[in-house]
């Protein structure tokens, strides 16, 4: 080899090897600066890990933290039931607790429009105000869902606060949406799925998991339990496909990833997924029960304005309390500072507007209905 | 030696087109006027056409064109024949194969029959390109290779939306159209039977997977590597000592002990792309019909081991309260 050639590719040869040790040190020193971090949950190599995006959590963790309490109160006066007109669920509050939690729901529901949000001005006790009426049926629900549903919200507990966050509606409600029109006649349907929506996670899945799975009861468990087919086979690959869609509105709403509920290896295995799990289940019952008894059948009591674009109420998921947060404003019991949200009198569903258990059981059977169309159609052609 | 570090052709051969081999008695002319186009030429052959459509040729490009206006009208209609809707949803569209309820009916035409016709049309389409690709490559006096490998895609193909709807009784298994929809379709399908991971048979689709492009890659860099001695002139090399193809030879038997030759590396090659599909459709048609979940399947056969317990297990409410799911 002639010399000069083999000191020029020795040369060469350093520069390449330099190249490269240095590039290796560059991807092994820095990572790309996406902020993604993804901590292990579970057991090593099984992929039980939750991924987190720095940006994002931020801004999630600046949007739910719990505003200070307002100062306690000794029970103490002649009670409010006693004292007012027309009040129905608060009766049993002492006049300070009342007051306090009269100043608190101001806060938490209508820190703009204030008293006048659900009274009329001058005549606390008038009637003629829908937000009064409704916000009445939301104490007897956060009520019932401190006393009912402690296996969902365990001693944390929910206030108004919990949904609403400063707003006179929670930012996140659902209403009944079939997506924009179709040419109908005798083009292919959609089928309810195959659009750009963000309550699947922009997936083409099922665009409304709401009303057949937390307004109907439609069967989630679509996953044979059986290692060969043996008839234990429920649901189709169309039903894991709605399954599949309520599952990214779990993970979306709660901002956690599959792994926070599942293990990897088995979606409908139990032995081997987190705890969460069996948290989640009776969320599912929790809000099914809200939306059925509390939050659909208030949908006479609205004006038009506060109606979804085929007249229904608006309804719960389980982003209305989460909120993007695995537990809704981290995990801080504001009831605990709120012993007044106890004393709440549940009063029998009599005294809901009386066109309501017509009107509302119209207005699920809608809901089931439209989940179930193409079953209907079906029949109605064969009929 | 720079001008072989270049992902495009270096040479290439302009001149007058070639209109090929005179064609048998009863055959139809070859369509179109060759030309040749300069940056064609840097990446493969410079001249385009003539092309030989014929009677397969002609009646394949029908049925998929009807497949194709079957498929795009009926997205369109989806969205109310809004243009600027079509466009933005158009990744999302899709064309759904009929409900459950319908077994293996024919559904109304908004309900599936749509699905039925286009899936009609476009297999129809693909089996006579399949016939036209098997009878050109006779016509050649070439081998048919290419014909079976082509078999072999549209063999997953059937399996995913016909063969294995048939057994299961329903054409609501089968696969949607459209691009998002048959991707959720694909995740749907394994969350279904219990997690894809554990069939056996989508192993070995996914080994051969990528198995293929490991070896295009072994096989296109070695080829590239001896192209300065005129490794690609396969013929002229191999008998020869000292040529490219030996090179190539030695190359492998002296990094690894062994290697392919000129001819067996092309059957490694087929082979592992043909497996791809082949394997995968068994995977597919075995899956609902023979095992229901796969995840419990792969813990009877002790593929899925047990791992230590990090936490709690979830206790399922539905078994402690004896409450519906």
């Amino acid at each position: 080899m002639n010399p000069v050639t083999g000191i020029f590719r020795a040369r060469r040869f350093v520069q390449v090897a330099g190249a490269a040790v240095l590039a290796s040190l560059g991807l092994a020193g820095c990572e790309l600066p996406t902020g993604k971090d993804s901590e292990q949950l579970g057991y090593r190599g099984t992929g039980m890990e939750q991924v987190t995006n720095a940006r994002t959590e931020a801004q999630r963790a600046a949007a739910n933290q719990a505003p200070p309490s307002l100062d306690p109160v000794e029970p103490a006066g002649p009670l409010a039931g006693d004292l007012y007109d027309n009040v129905k669920v608060l009766g049993d509050l002492t006049i300070t607790e009342f007051n306090r939690l009269m100043n608190a729901m101001t806060e938490w529901v209508s820190p703009e429009a204030g008293c006048n949000y659900c009274h009329v001005p001058g005549d606390f006790a008038d009637e003629n105000i829908y937000t009064k009426v409704v916000s009445r049926r939301m104490l007897e629900m956060t009520k019932a869902v401190n006393e009912q549903w402690e296996a969902h919200v365990g001693d944390t507990g929910v206030t108004c606060y919990t949904c609403h966050q400063g707003q006179p509606v929670p930012e996140y409600v659902w209403f009944d949406d079939p997506g924009p029109r179709q040419a109908g006649g005798m083009a292919a349907s959609r089928r309810g799925q195959n659009l750009a929506s963000s309550n699947a996670g922009s997936t083409s899945l099922p665009h409304d998991p709401f009303s057949p799975y937390l307004l109907g009861d439609r069967e989630i468990r679509t996953i044979p339990t059986t290692m060969l087919p043996e008839g234990s086979n429920p649901g189709n690959i169309m039903d894991t496909e709605g399954t599949y869609s309520l599952m990214i509105h779990f993970s979306e709403s709660l901002g956690v990833n599959c792994t926070y509920c599942h293990n990897t290896r088995s979606f409908v295995g139990w032995e081997g997924s987190p705890p969460q799990r069996t948290s989640a289940w009776h969320g599912i019952r929790m809000v099914r029960e809200l939306n059925l008894d509390y939050l659909d059948p208030l949908q006479p009591v609205y004006p038009e304005s506060q109606l979804g674009p085929h007249g229904d109420a608006p309804k719960a998921h389980c982003g209305t309390c989460h909120q993007g947060v695995n537990k809704p404003l981290y995990g801080a019991s504001m009831l605990a500072d709120y012993p007044e949200l106890d004393k709440v009198r549940r009063v029998a569903r009599a005294a809901m507007p009386a066109a309501e258990p017509v009107v509302a059981s119209a207005v699920v059977q809608d809901a089931v209905e439209a989940a179930e169309a193409v079953e209907d159609m079906v029949d109605d052609d064969s009929e | 030696m720079a001008e072989y570090q270049n992902i495009f052709t270096q040479i290439q051969v302009q001149t007058v087109p070639e209109s090929g081999v005179p064609l048998p008695a009863g055959s139809w002319p070859r369509t179109g006027t060759p030309v040749l186009q300069y940056w064609l030429g840097k990446i493969g052959n410079a001249q385009i056409g003539p092309i030989y459509l014929g009677t397969l040729g002609v009646a394949s490009l029908l049925c998929g064109v009807i497949a194709f206006l079957v498929i795009g009208f009926n997205f369109w209609a989806q969205v109310n024949w809004d243009p600027l809707q079509f466009v933005r949803q158009l990744f999302w569209l899709g064309l759904e194969p009929p409900a459950p309820e319908y077994g293996l009916s024919i559904p109304p035409l908004a309900e599936g029959g749509w699905w039925l016709i286009a899936g009609f049309f476009l297999t129809t389409s693909l089996l006579l390109w399949w016939t036209r690709m098997y009878k050109r490559a006779r016509a050649l006096g070439m081998g048919t290779h290419v014909a079976w490998a082509f078999a072999a895609a549209i063999w997953l193909y059937l399996v995913l939306g016909f063969i294995r709807p048939v057994l299961m009784g329903s054409w609501a298994e089968a696969v949607p159209f459209g691009i998002f929809p048959h991707l959720d379709w694909t995740a749907a399908f394994s969350i279904k039977y219990g997690n894809l991971f554990y069939n056996p048979f989508h192993m070995l689709s996914i080994a051969f997977l990528y198995g293929a492009t490991l070896l295009f890659a072994m096989h296109g860099a070695t080829i590239l590597a001896v192209g300065r001695y005129g490794g690609e002139r396969e013929i002229e090399q191999i008998t020869d000592r000292g040529t490219a193809s030996e090179r190539a030879a030695l190359f492998w038997r002296w990094t690894m002990g062994f290697n392919a030759t000129m001819e067996s590396i092309h059957r490694w090659a087929w082979w592992f792309a043909v497996l791809c599909p082949l394997t995968g459709g068994i995977g597919i048609l075995l899956t609902g019909t023979v095992v229901d979940n796969w995840y419990l399947w792969g813990v009877h056969h002790g593929i899925a081991p047990a791992y230590p317990e990090a936490f709690p297990a979830a206790i399922d409410p539905a078994m402690t309260q004896g409450a519906a799911p």
